[in-house]
């Protein structure tokens, strides 16, 4: 069982190098094998990990600088490994006929291989336990995700994927310096090293740590869209095939809260609580301004990713909040983000395909004509809104509970958010499903739903209403990372302030 | 009779084991320029490559016996200072060496022909060089004149002497002034860069050995260690020594290809053939780095706080014009000359630290600088064995729009060519992640965090450009005007590539031990 997280990693990565020399039919179901082996080890790692199983791993890899091949899935690795080989298969089912069309790059075999590239390196940037190890895998996957976003989709998707590029680029390599401050540091007490277990409480100087702290929180904020390093997400989905958005946002966006958790809290206590107070607000003002730009979006693809830009200020503010109720919910609620905006991508990809057109304004009346799959929509976009019986809703209350008990009036700005969530959603299915039947869409949508887009579907939303109205077992796991970060943060949550009545 | 002559002129000691290595290429190369002579023209190409390559891979299996049992020493009469960096240094030097022979041996492209002038005496145009093609000439003196070249750059690379270090950059340097003018296609294009590199180089050496000349001066001596021992006990005149370290550093970053020195490596990459370029732009800067971090840890570390900030200066030049020039190019030559002035900035990152090994060390800036160094060599050997495959028409396409659609036509090369240009941005999985890892990790570590940060800008900036070239070859459609179409090489370049390929992946995955070998030998004797 030792090798589990390694093999979990490698076979998708070994299957990508296989499929890139095979061709057609083949290729896609060698692939699609291939995502739901790995599927089958996620889930296997989530169980074993929640049995309490050891499944760490550890080899020197390059002495010098005291870096380590180092894996270990902890509370919050875990469920984000799971969602990852979730979300693949469900995306690599959705774009089953990429590469089919005219202005597509590269055949669909190709695209899978990508995605499964992007994958593998997803899977190790959630189980590294080496900061170095989970900074090559955290550049890593923007080679597989560039040329996904650069060979799929619309005209535009050159500037698109150059643009992503280069705003990866720029915070990932301003992450490298605060990863080389971090090794000067360590060496300068002593023995250098990447494992995040020795860097835990090592002392390295107010200002030195929060400047490494500035770093390594820039990175993920390019990442976890927040205001003003978000303007490459609108434009990429936009471009992009919807499953290499759902793979983006779904999965690698949540690199950015993943590593705000695990990084910037863990070996930054100080600094993070120094930093707190302006990313609260920068947070808030992500969530109104995503909300804001979601309701004015024009292009359906931009609309969903506003409303992830929104949803990512959420998790950030849930995080900075540091209650354990709000890292619990932040933690759960990233997993059912990635559920529900997976959802959303997908159903709106499949509405595009048969309008031919990203435009909200192009549609009209489609619940008459393709009754299940307006459906689908709405309950998609009721699970981004979060309504209760969903998954996302117990993320998003705990978020709210949790960062009541200590920042009551940001907390109000927050529920403002939710609100305007229901506003952009309720107007977007009423513009583009209700009213009367247009002429295109009465043209365009021939057939409603196929099995293979119900089978995408499916086990998207029945998983969030799992989580909606069962949410424990998954829960527990979150809470226990959540508990976990506190201790090492060495906060604990403020005492309810309000008084019991006399009874 | 002869103990007077004994006493008046002592025999030399001489350490012939250690000193092996370069005897070795020293004969090889004299033998070579005899053999042309006597060896009919017909076989004299098999010979020449051949015997320099053998001459190379047999100095590096002595180097390498020698760094097995390395005790560092003083050697040649306090001439050379054979310690763990002067290995380190030599065996990357015979490596990028044997690259530079297999692409030199190259003729299986264009017309099967190799890279250099039929006959490079002879006035481009005129009936004699017409014969000359006619009669399928080739000048096979290139290999010797290599050879030559390769032994002044280890001699440079392990002086312990600045006379030593004047001799042995004009060893090295000749030979490569006539090898950048040898170039068969644009022959005037290749002379006038030859020229323009000889007159600046030249310059350039003057100027180091005034600088020489007053650091002798300063400390009445020209050992390494004498100079530093006259600034430990702060003897003589301020001025003539900070003049004189002034000066040394102009020759050395000189050859490294700095900013303000930089101007004639565009020019001279551009015109000398392919092959020469891309030896020389990974070993003269290997040695120049090696005699640079040599000369200032060594001679001149009492000056650190001087030319520590002097360095940081010229580092961030050099890598903010290297960086934003390289973006304008639409030559690829002259692209990758552009990149090789950003990677000199980023070396001189590393060289700032001066973090010197010690109980807590594991990594000091020269393990850093030298690792850095090989894994920008073996890329730009690979990505300059592409550029020579690249045809159309019988000679390079060096246009970037030749190389648009290059990932549809020809994928593994493609491939190839992106592993490079993501090698060189510094992109994880590749060697060249590794390389800057460690350079800014170690100027870090010596104090220079804000000059990571601007690093690391500017390798933003540089990403950009070789993207643009993986935007070519992958995303762009060919044009029927400039189409290149890529050839197939002999087994010569293949090597190279697959070489330069399996290493780039190799230390950007598993650094661990290379770097461990580099860093444990990285400690000058003084």
């Amino acid at each position: 069982m030792q090798p589990l997280l390694t093999i979990l990693a490698l076979v998708p990565l070994v299957g990508a190098v296989v499929l890139f020399f095979l061709k057609g039919n083949t290729g896609k179901l060698v692939g699609y094998g291939v995502a739901l082996t790995t599927a089958v080890l996620g889930v296997l790692a989530f169980v074993f990990h929640k049995q309490g199983a050891n499944l760490a791993e550890e080899v020197s890899w390059i002495p010098a600088i005291g870096a380590h091949y180092a894996l270990d899935l902890d509370g919050m690795g875990a469920i984000l490994v799971l969602m990852t080989v979730i979300l693949v298969p469900v995306a690599l089912l959705a774009e089953w006929h990429v590469g089919e069309r005219e202005t597509d790059r590269w055949s669909g075999t190709t695209f899978f291989a990508l995605a499964l590239m992007l994958e593998a390196f997803a899977l190790i940037v959630f189980m590294a336990s080496d900061v170095l190890l989970f900074y090559v895998a955290f550049e890593a996957t923007l080679i597989p995700t560039y040329f996904l976003i650069g060979g799929f989709g619309g005209a535009k998707r050159k500037a698109a994927a150059m643009k992503f590029l280069i705003y990866s680029l720029a915070g990932g390599l301003v992450m490298l310096v605060a990863v080389a401050g971090l090794y000067a540091v360590s060496a300068n007490n002593g023995n250098p090293s990447f494992l995040i277990g020795d860097l835990v409480g090592m002392d390295m100087g107010t200002n030195v740590a929060r400047w490494i702290f500035a770093g390594f929180f820039f990175a993920f904020a390019v990442k976890a869209p927040m205001v003003g390093l978000h303007t490459w997400l609108p434009d990429t989905a936009e471009q992009a095939t919807p499953g290499t958005s759902t793979l983006l946002v779904g999965i690698l966006d949540k690199i950015g809260t993943f590593g705000m958790i695990k990084i910037c809290l863990a070996l930054f206590p100080e600094a993070s609580q120094w930093a707190t107070p302006v990313i609260l607000i920068w947070a808030i003002i992500s969530v109104i301004y995503g909300a804001f730009m979601a309701f004015g979006a024009k292009d359906l693809l931009r609309l969903v990713s506003y409303t992830s830009i929104s949803h990512f200020g959420f998790m950030v503010f849930g995080i900075f909040a540091l209650t354990t109720q709000s890292l619990t919910g932040t933690i759960f609620y990233m997993l059912n983000h990635g559920l529900s905006t997976a959802a959303m991508f997908l159903v709106v990809g499949m509405l595009i395909r048969r309008r031919g057109s990203q435009d909200i304004d192009a549609f009209g009346g489609v619940q008459k004509v393709a009754p299940v799959l307006a459906g689908v929509l709405l309950v998609s976009g009721l699970s981004v809104l979060a309504l209760p019986g969903l998954g996302s809703f117990v993320g998003e209350f705990l978020v709210m509970a949790g960062g009541f008990s200590r920042f009551p009036i940001y907390t109000v700005f927050i529920t403002v958010g939710t609100v305007l969530a229901a506003v952009y959603v309720l107007n977007m299915y009423k513009k583009t499903m209700t009213g009367p039947v247009t002429d295109q869409v009465a043209a365009h949508f021939t057939a409603d739903m196929t099995l293979r887009e119900k089978a995408v579907v499916a086990p998207l939303l029945i998983l969030l209403l799992i989580f909606g109205f069962y949410p424990g077992p998954v829960l527990e796991v979150a809470d226990e990372a959540a508990q976990q970060t506190m201790a090492t943060v060495g906060v604990t949550d403020p005492a309810p302030q309000v008084q019991e009545g006399n009874r | 009779m002869t103990s007077v002559l004994e006493t008046m002129i002592p025999a030399p000691t001489l350490e012939w084991m250690e000193l092996s290595p370069l005897i070795v290429l020293l004969v090889a190369a004299s033998l070579g320029i005899l053999l042309e002579a006597f060896v009919p023209r017909a076989s004299r190409y098999v010979v020449q490559s051949g015997l320099a390559a053998i001459a190379i891979v047999a100095a590096l299996g002595l180097t390498i016996a020698n760094w097995i049992d390395l005790t560092p020493k003083v050697a040649a009469m306090g001439m050379l200072a054979l310690d763990g960096p002067a290995y380190v240094f030599w065996a990357m030097l015979l490596i990028f060496g044997l690259g530079g022979v297999a692409l030199f041996a190259e003729r299986a492209l264009g017309l099967g022909q190799s890279a250099f002038a039929a006959s490079a005496a002879s006035v481009p145009g005129s009936p004699i060089e017409r014969e000359a093609e006619r009669e399928g000439r080739e000048h096979t003196e290139v290999f010797p004149l290599l050879l030559f070249a390769l032994f002044g750059m280890m001699i440079f690379a392990a002086t312990n002497n600045l006379l030593v270090l004047f001799v042995a950059v004009e060893i090295f340097s000749l030979p490569l002034y006539l090898l950048t003018g040898m170039a068969r296609r644009r022959r005037l294009l290749s002379q006038e860069a030859a020229l323009k590199y000889f007159l600046l180089g030249s310059l350039a050496s003057a100027i180091m050995l005034y600088g020489v000349a007053m650091l002798y001066g300063y400390s009445g001596g020209l050992e390494l260690a004498r100079i530093d021992a006259a600034i430990l006990a702060s003897a003589g005149s301020h001025w003539l020594l900070l003049g004189g370290m002034l000066l040394t550093s102009v020759g050395l970053l000189f050859k490294i290809g700095a900013v303000p020195f930089h101007a004639w490596s565009p020019d001279a990459y551009m015109g000398a053939p392919t092959p020469v370029t891309g030896f020389m732009a990974v070993a003269t800067k290997t040695a120049a780095v090696a005699a640079l971090l040599r000369v200032f840890y060594v001679a001149l570390g009492g000056l650190a706080w001087d030319w520590q900030l002097l360095f940081a200066v010229v580092a961030v030049m050099t890598m903010l014009l290297g960086s934003t020039v390289a973006l304008a190019q639409n030559d690829m030559k002259r692209l990758l000359a552009y990149s090789s002035i950003a990677h000199a900035g980023f070396l001189l990152v590393g060289v700032v630290g001066a973090v010197q090994a010690g109980d807590n060390v594991n990594l000091s800036s020269v393990a850093a600088v030298a690792f850095y160094l090989l894994t920008y060599g073996i890329a730009t050997l690979g990505a300059f064995a592409i550029v020579m495959m690249v045809r159309r028409s019988g000679g390079e396409a060096n246009s970037l729009d030749a190389w648009k659609g290059l990932g549809k036509r020809n994928p593994l090369i493609a491939a190839l060519m992106t592993l490079f240009l993501l090698s060189f941005a510094g992109i994880p999985l590749t060697a060249g992640f590794v390389g800057k890892l460690t350079v800014f990790a170690s100027a870090w570590a010596g104090g220079y965090g804000w000059l990571v940060l601007v690093a690391v800008v500017m390798s933003v900036i540089a990403a950009f450009f070789y993207l643009k070239v993986v935007v070519a070859m992958w995303f762009s459609d060919a044009d029927d005007e400039t189409v290149g179409t890529v050839e197939t090489p002999s087994l010569w370049t293949w090597s190279v590539l697959v070489v330069s390929a399996a290493a780039t992946l190799v230390l950007g995955l598993i650094p661990g031990g290379v770097l461990s070998l580099i860093a444990d030998a990285a400690q000058f004797i003084r």
